[in-house]
């Protein structure tokens, strides 16, 4: 990364920490020069890079690396895995979406704990998250290619017809649903355009986004972490790590972003 | 509006297809309402059965999440209608002042500020509403609210109207996205009082 790269990225993490009043303006212009400023690249590449090397390295208590994690398009593949996910994986008896597999493989073929593998998924100031790193790794690896996601297994359908449950179950003190937000074409929360999930044009351009450098957070963002981050809006407890939860919410909106491109990492407010 | 009939076509074709549906209503509620109990398993637990159980109204707008029967809808309004308590005093007009810092505020519910005693919670009205003119960051999820006042009229009926509408915005619109803030104890009296002073008092700013 250049230096003026560098000054722009802390430029506009100081600017997106501004009282949220002050920062709009200051923000969007913010966000602007940074794009520009990007020209050479999007941060995400760091975590691309810590992710292959995370990937290959011989790491957990059985002392070997993640290369013959199968992803879903067999061991060792990770070339176009992301952009089959979720699907259902007959070991494990699930549908799974990359973040919960590499959880598996860190188990299987690593030997970690379940709890250990699960246990930083979100980074936090001075706290990397192998977890952010490994899934844009693997989330670049399909960069260019077609979403389809698969919805041909009885589990894969089954996690779809739940998502649309949990997509429009409204609940807690403020009764929201996802569709309180993303159900509707050109809405905002303040400045904030509300994607229509439910609507594959839009879905197509914005679901295949994620993991994201999220220049307000300084940091690579997970699907996982996007979700966590809307119960958190909904006034929902914190939604557990690789739920099931989330993965039926992932497929259902993979359903309708099936056929958009993936350009992720992306880079984002 | 394309969006809309877009879903509705999306619905059909899916209802139409019997391989796309394989649970049952009744099994997709049970196996979607276990799995999402279980995946809030770290957190708050009081905030966790907050939002597993569903009140009535909830549970019938999450069934029915294009347009809600209007039979139902009328059952809702009635059942929410009774649930709103005007100020005893009969006044229901607070201070626009304390009302548009209510509107700007956020604060509160959510698991990294669930409340305190010493900070009373936000509307955010400005998430969703045009209000004053000077703010442009407001959000469309929500009709624009600018010279509300002004163009209904301020009388006692519309002041009326504005309470009730904070207090339980299902009362008159049955699964509104509107939150309901008297009710689900989020806004207290005398602060929907100042948010309806926001809205109906000819001094301020949202009317002038
Ligand atoms: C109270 C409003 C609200 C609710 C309810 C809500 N979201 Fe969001 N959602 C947002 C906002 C705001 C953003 C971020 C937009 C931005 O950063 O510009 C967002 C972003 C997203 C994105 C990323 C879109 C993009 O542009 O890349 C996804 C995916 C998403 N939400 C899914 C969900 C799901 C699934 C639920 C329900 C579990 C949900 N949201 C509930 C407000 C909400
Ligand atoms: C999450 C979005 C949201 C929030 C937050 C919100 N509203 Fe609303 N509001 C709506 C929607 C949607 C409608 C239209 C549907 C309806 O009338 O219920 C509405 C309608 C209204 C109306 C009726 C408008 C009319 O023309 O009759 C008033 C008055 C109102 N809101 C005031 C407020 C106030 C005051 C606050 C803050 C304390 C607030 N709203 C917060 C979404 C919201």
């Amino acid at each position: 990364m250049s230096s003026t790269m560098r000054a722009a990225v802390a430029a506009v993490v100081l600017a997106c920490t501004a009282p949220i009043v002050l920062a709009q303006g200051s923000t969007e212009k913010g966000i602007e020069q940074y794009r520009q400023a990007l020209k050479e690249g999007n941060p995400a590449e760091l975590w691309e890079a810590r992710g292959e090397d995370l990937w290959k390295r011989k790491r957990g208590p059985k002392n070997v690396s993640l290369e013959q994690c199968d992803l879903g398009q067999g061991p060792g593949v990770v070339r176009g895995a992301y952009a089959h996910l979720p699907r259902y994986f007959a070991d494990t008896d699930k549908v799974q979406d990359a973040e919960s597999r590499l959880v598996t493989c860190m188990v299987t073929l690593q030997g970690f704990k379940e709890e250990d593998a699960k246990k930083n998924p979100f980074s936090a100031p001075g706290r990397h998250s192998d977890m952010e790193a490994l899934t844009s790794y693997v989330a670049a690896e399909s960069k260019g290619m077609k979403l389809n996601a698969p919805l041909a297994h009885p589990k894969e359908r089954e996690a779809f017809e739940l998502g649309d449950y949990l997509f429009h179950r409204r609940a807690g003190p403020h009764d929201y649903s996802c569709s309180t937000c993303h159900a509707e074409s050109g809405k905002r929360i303040r400045l904030q355009e509300l994607p229509a999930l439910t609507d594959p044009g839009e879905a197509q351009k914005v679901f295949t986004t994620w993991p994201a450098y999220r220049v307000s957070q300084g940091s690579v963002r997970t699907m996982q972490h996007r979700l966590y981050d809307c119960y958190w809006q909904m006034r929902h407890p914190q939604l557990d790590f690789a739920s099931d939860t989330a993965t039926a919410l992932m497929v259902y909106m993979a359903k309708f972003a099936n056929g958009g491109e993936v350009h992720a990492p992306a880079l984002k407010r | 509006m394309k969006t809309t009939m877009l879903a509705v076509a999306g619905l059909t074709i899916m209802a139409g297809c019997a391989a796309t549906t394989q649970l049952t209503e009744n099994e997709r509620q049970t196996r979607a309402e276990a799995m999402l109990k279980a995946g809030f398993s770290k957190g708050n637990k009081a905030m966790a059965e907050r939002v597993v159980q569903q009140d009535e109204t909830q549970a019938l707008c999450s069934k029915y999440p294009e347009s809600v029967p209007e039979a139902i809808a009328s059952r809702i309004q009635e059942s929410q209608q009774a649930t709103i308590r005007y100020p005893a005093s009969g006044n229901l007009m607070g201070d626009w002042r304390q009302g548009e810092k209510i509107a700007q505020d956020g604060w509160g519910m959510r698991f990294t500020d669930m409340g305190s005693p010493n900070r009373p919670m936000g509307g955010n009205c400005y998430a969703c509403h045009q209000l004053a003119p000077d703010e442009l960051s407001y959000g469309t999820l929500g009709p624009s609210l600018y010279q509300f006042g002004k163009a209904r009229g301020y009388t006692d009926e519309v002041r009326r109207y504005v309470y009730g509408k904070v207090y339980n915005a299902k009362a008159t619109n049955a699964c509104s996205n509107m939150p309901r803030f008297g009710h689900n104890g989020i806004l207290t009296e005398q602060q929907i009082k100042d948010v309806v002073a926001l809205l109906m008092d000819p001094a301020s700013p949202v009317n002038r």
